[in-house]
């Protein structure tokens, strides 16, 4: 299967860095991800082959950590922290209003596929709380408002 | 990326470079950067290990075990390669300091790392950074990179003939992670379950080989110690808890953010002063000092000195600074309901004592905080969090149940409001109220 030069290239250098072909496996997978959108069963098979794996190894790795998953999921996956230090300044409202504005609810995604929405445990903002990452990108101090103005940013951006 | 601020209060060590473009390497040396480890590098490698021993520093990532003490555990010969690994999963809820380290001064970890593997004459380091701190990584990689391409890393380190190879490695989102044998398993490609000890990592560790894991603010310190000194640094805490912390402050304060202040600064100054005090005029409940696994102090209990031993004194712990304040409308339940549906979220499911545990506390608090909860519920909740102490490879049940313990002994008024279908008294009739159990 084809991935991009870069994953390439990153994998090629990212080989070098330790004694075993294995330890490449938690980073790559989540690039591939992003590549892809969610691993398929096409690159679990060809990582695992890559990496001298088996694929049920690959799929232990992968049913451990949060943030990889074998389903498909929208363009941006909105997740709000709903954690302690979120929770006593709104968390929870944001997700409310996430869920109306959405239509959908934890891991769910919305029918044009632009929006997965996810309750996600704490992500390291908790002097910057309430706190969302839509993707990889930090949204902070969030109120009702900002969350609603942050979606639609999203909205349009996407093709 | 996330905001800074400043309190007339605060001692920067490190976050002295902070918002000070210090990411650019060319920066990072007009700032002092990278004398420390060349200094190092003229140190005999255990005048460099009692340095760090007598400033006093403990580690930043909830332990608080004297750092030079680790580091002389690590064998002087081996035969198999010995590595320091940089524990950068941050996920403690409450915990954001780590982050701010990674997006300013993220070469002070890199120099840290390099002054520890010299310590233990180790030529391999690798930096862990959570896989939700992508943008850390990316600006990781490039310091790195521009590390490797001054001749700083690879063969002959700053012509001493010294070899080291640093390189970042990510994580795909787990809590576990940051447990230090579970964060080998996952930089070896695997699940993060814990390992058994002894033997320790820094004997056995990475691939078999001694290993020393260090926090990412622990490392960071780690040179400006080489510069300033053991004395200096030990001057700044009280006794046996050298130097500063950054805190990070959240909650209901008025100034929430990522302060760095002497350790054995005062808490009530810390909540009222650098933290502004609570917003809308209301009264103090709790504070979790430390981070989510530390058990709760409560308002009367504020007048303690942060550092590692006088928390202990007063049956917390500092842990990894992350202080979470609660204010008076706040539901003890429902705050301990969170907690450990998060502990619940995140066991690894090896020990039984904790993947069963951290599952029937979360069930038991859900039906308590809904109204259907049983007087004897009060006393099961604290005696299955006590049965799960100590009985796990790692401390992850300990971290679901010592909060939990003081929750329920400090705020047992509070557990026993929730009773006999009574909803709870802080939620404005949101609650569906359950029937009464028999």
């Amino acid at each position: 299967m084809k991935l991009s030069d870069q994953f390439e290239a990153r994998l090629a250098e990212m080989l070098t860095h330790y004694p075993t072909k294995r330890s490449a496996l938690v980073p790559t997978l989540l690039y591939a991800q992003d590549e892809l959108g969610f691993l398929t069963d096409e690159v679990i098979a060809e990582l695992a082959q890559r990496l001298d794996l088996t694929e049920l190894e690959v799929r232990n790795v992968i049913s451990y950590y949060s943030m990889l998953t074998t389903k498909p999921r929208g363009r941006y996956n909105v997740q709000i922290c709903t954690n302690i230090a979120c929770m006593l300044r709104g968390g929870q409202e944001i997700l409310e209003h996430c869920e109306r504005k959405l239509g959908v609810g934890h891991k769910g995604t919305t029918a044009d596929g632009i929006f997965s929405l996810e309750e996600v445990e704490c992500i390291g903002a908790c002097s910057w709380a309430p706190a969302a990452q839509v993707n990889y990108d930090f949204h902070e101090n969030l109120t009702t408002e900002k969350i609603e103005t942050v979606l639609e940013e999203y909205k349009k951006k996407a093709p | 990326m996330a905001t800074l601020v400043s309190h007339p209060d605060e001692v920067r060590v490190v976050s002295k470079r902070f918002g000070m473009g210090a990411t650019n390497i060319d920066r990072y040396l007009e700032l002092e950067g990278y004398r420390a480890v060349q200094k190092a590098l003229g140190m005999d490698a255990d005048a460099i290990i009692s340095e760090v021993k007598n400033s006093g520093l403990r580690g930043r990532g909830g332990a608080g075990f004297n750092t030079g003490m680790k580091w002389s555990f690590v064998p002087k010969q081996s035969a198999k390669p010995k590595y320091v690994l940089c524990n950068g999963d941050e996920s403690e809820p409450g915990t954001c300091k780590d982050r701010l380290i990674f997006e300013h001064d993220p070469h002070s970890v890199i120099e840290g790392v390099m002054i520890a593997a010299i310590a233990v004459a180790s030529h391999t380091g690798y930096i862990y950074i959570r896989g939700e701190y992508r943008y850390l990584s990316e600006i990781m990689q490039r310091a790195l990179a521009d590390a490797y391409a001054k001749g700083f890393l690879g063969k002959n380190v700053f012509g001493s003939g010294y070899d080291l190879d640093i390189y970042w490695h990510g994580g795909a989102g787990a809590y576990e992670v940051g447990e230090e044998s579970a964060l080998m398993e996952s930089l070896e490609g695997k699940r993060g379950i814990p390992r058994i000890r002894p033997p320790f990592p820094a004997v056995v560790g990475l691939w078999g080989g001694p290993t020393v894991i260090n926090n990412a603010e622990t490392l960071a310190s780690v040179p400006h110690i080489i510069l300033g000194g053991a004395e200096w640094y030990a001057n700044l805490g009280p006794p046996k808890n050298g130097g500063t912390r950054l805190f990070c402050l959240s909650g209901n304060l008025e100034r929430p953010g990522v302060y760095e202040l002497p350790m054995g600064y005062n808490l009530r100054k810390m909540i009222y002063d650098v933290g502004g005090g609570i917003p809308g005029g209301k009264k103090l409940k709790a504070v979790v000092p430390g981070g989510s696994s530390t058990p709760c102090l409560t308002a009367n209990e504020i007048d303690v000195s942060m550092d590692f031993d006088s928390l202990a004194k007063a049956g917390s712990m500092l842990g990894s600074g992350g202080v979470v304040v609660l204010d008076e409308s706040t539901c003890v339940v429902k705050f301990a309901l969170r907690t450990m549906k998060f502990y619940q979220h995140e066991s690894c499911g090896w020990c039984i004592p904790c993947r069963e545990g951290t599952d029937w506390l979360k069930k038991t608090l859900t039906r308590f905080h809904a109204g259907g909860g049983l007087r004897k519920d009060i006393d099961n909740i604290q005696y299955l969090s006590e049965n799960m102490l100590g009985r796990t490879f790692c401390p992850l049940g300990d971290a679901a149940a010592m909060p939990t313990i003081a929750f329920v002994k400090k705020f047992r008024k509070e557990f026993e409001d929730h009773l006999e279908g009574r909803p709870c008294p802080f939620e404005k009739g949101a609650v569906e109220q359950l029937p009464v159990l028999v």
